[in-house]
């Protein structure tokens, strides 16, 4: 699409919104900015995401917290958005730049659609994801890094499937289950115990909330569920439907019931 | 050496107007009309991926008549100012006036200064909460801009099919009813088993899409067994 030879019009044309943004408005793009030199003031992070595939789709789900060093930013916070119809990203790292990005993606994927009337492939939006972070690596040098885990269903292959990144925006697809953010070593030692084979739908929920309680147990930055304020966390799944959000009911539903277990079995670790 | 010839502007608009008319005037119709459940669009189009209609943002879809190539770099264009103003903005400062008045000047800037003018007519729709608040824009090859009240009729046999539709149209008018009235003057000067549901591109904006559909974007494309299906309905 980019061949010089096929004329002034066609080398404007383009089905990314990023491309364009790049070419008409870079001042838009959330990266791509250049950073006076000294130290980048402290600005909110957001951690924990865990995510598991279960028969016939996969899930994502994330804590509420944000915090900034030592101190809580939000309670409230969502760090797992609908990318599309059938896809879904969580993110971990600076809150304001993560969301920008997510934004961006959306638009990106969206605006794909649109233009070329059909749906981009799983493995091309984890692709597009990836060169999203990649573009972000100045920014992540300073500091400031974005970490996104991605799901979603692939119609091809009838199946969930699930994409880990790194900061230079390599893309690994994981099997199973995975976690990103501070909390996440603790979340995935949880996942390994509780995740099998062909777990329904409302089990596979309950073990991504039972994953964070876990990650919240451990890790300061990331936040357990929540009864003053009734928070829980954001789940979202995703299967051949498209991609649904976990009500609050069921989810207060599932905490309170890891909750008493816990504390029935009265143990300290 | 040559001698230039001297040719009035007025003779030149003239012939540039003729010239997009009866480019369009070869083309198949195109029918918009706002109806109680939202903005239906249909036109008679044999081919299943070359689109006449398309979705340009949550609320606003596209429909043209004319040449292809013109018309489709148009759609791209408006797709990318919408989804730019969305992100820089915000999702509700994409309106369909907007949109149209961007149409308006390209259109009028291609008509005056370019070599040719474009050979299209386009519709700019965006559905509202209510019948009342929709809004139709009719744009022609030379940047004029019509708001349109209740339906637009576009291409070939524009006044043949605009009188059938203004002769069937009523504000509460629903869904089916829209389509078979839209299929019955696209069928004018045919047979009337001469248009099935294959031949015809039709989508549609629902109204309230957020409670109905659980999704922002109201434009749905439905496919030939959906207009079959709406076309045997009861009314």
């Amino acid at each position: 699409m980019q061949d010089p030879s096929t004329g002034p019009l066609a080398n404007q044309a383009t089905s990314s919104f990023t491309e364009h943004l790049q070419r008409s408005r870079p001042e838009l793009l959330p990266f791509n900015q250049l950073l006076p030199a000294g130290t980048v003031p402290s600005s909110p992070h957001a951690t924990t995401i865990v995510a598991l595939t279960y028969a016939g789709g996969v899930l994502m789900a994330g804590d509420r917290r944000a915090t900034m060093g030592n101190v809580i930013a939000s309670r409230h916070i969502e760090k797992v958005f609908p990318a599309d119809e059938y896809s879904v990203l969580g993110i971990a790292g600076t809150a304001g730049l993560a969301i920008d990005i997510t934004r961006l993606f959306q638009v990106e994927l969206e605006h794909y659609e649109k233009i070329e009337g059909t749906l981009l492939s799983l493995v091309g939006k984890a692709n597009r994801l990836g060169a999203m972070i990649r573009g972000n690596l100045p920014m992540a040098m300073q500091g400031m890094a974005v970490i996104p885990l991605f799901a979603g269903f692939d119609h091809s292959s009838g199946i969930g499937r699930l994409f880990s990144y790194d900061v230079t925006g390599g893309r690994y697809e994981e099997q199973e289950h995975h976690s990103v953010g501070s909390g996440s070593v603790f979340a995935r030692g949880a996942l390994k115990k509780l995740w099998k084979p062909n777990l329904s739908e409302e089990a596979a929920v309950a073990v991504a909330v039972e994953a964070l309680y876990d990650a919240a147990d451990d890790d300061s930055a990331t936040g357990g569920p929540d009864p003053v304020r009734q928070l829980w966390p954001v789940v979202y799944t995703v299967n051949r439907a498209g991609h649904r959000r976990v009500p609050e009911r069921d989810l207060a539903a599932i905490a309170g019931a890891i909750v008493e277990s816990r504390a029935i079995a009265g143990r300290e670790a | 050496m040559t001698q230039q010839f001297y040719v009035s502007p007025e003779q030149l608009m003239k012939d540039r107007a003729d010239f997009a008319r009866k480019g369009i005037a070869r083309g198949r119709s195109v029918v918009v009309i706002s109806c109680a459940d939202g903005i239906a669009l249909i036109a008679e189009n044999p081919s299943p991926s070359l689109h006449k209609i398309g979705e340009i943002y949550d609320k606003i879809a596209f429909a043209a008549v004319g040449k292809y190539n013109e018309f489709e770099s148009l759609r791209q264009a408006g797709v990318r100012y919408a989804d730019v103003r969305g992100y820089s903005y915000d999702r509700e400062d994409v309106t369909a006036r907007g949109l149209a008045s961007v149409y308006a000047q390209s259109l009028g800037a291609v008509f005056t200064a370019e070599q040719k003018p474009f050979e299209v007519e386009l519709a700019v729709a965006e559905v509202g909460a209510t019948r009342e608040q929709d809004h139709l824009y009719r744009l022609t090859f030379d940047g004029s801009i019509a708001d349109e009240n209740g339906f637009v009729v576009m291409g070939g046999l524009a006044d043949q099919i605009s009188d059938v539709v203004s002769g069937g149209w009523e504000p509460e008018i629903t869904l089916a009813g829209a389509m078979r009235l839209a299929l019955r003057a696209l069928a004018t000067d045919k047979e009337p088993d001469e248009l099935p549901a294959t031949a015809v591109e039709a989508a549609m904006l629902y109204r309230a899409s957020e409670s109905h559909r659980g999704s922002r974007r109201a434009f749905r494309r439905l496919l030939p067994e959906d207009m079959t299906r709406m076309l045997t309905e009861e009314t």
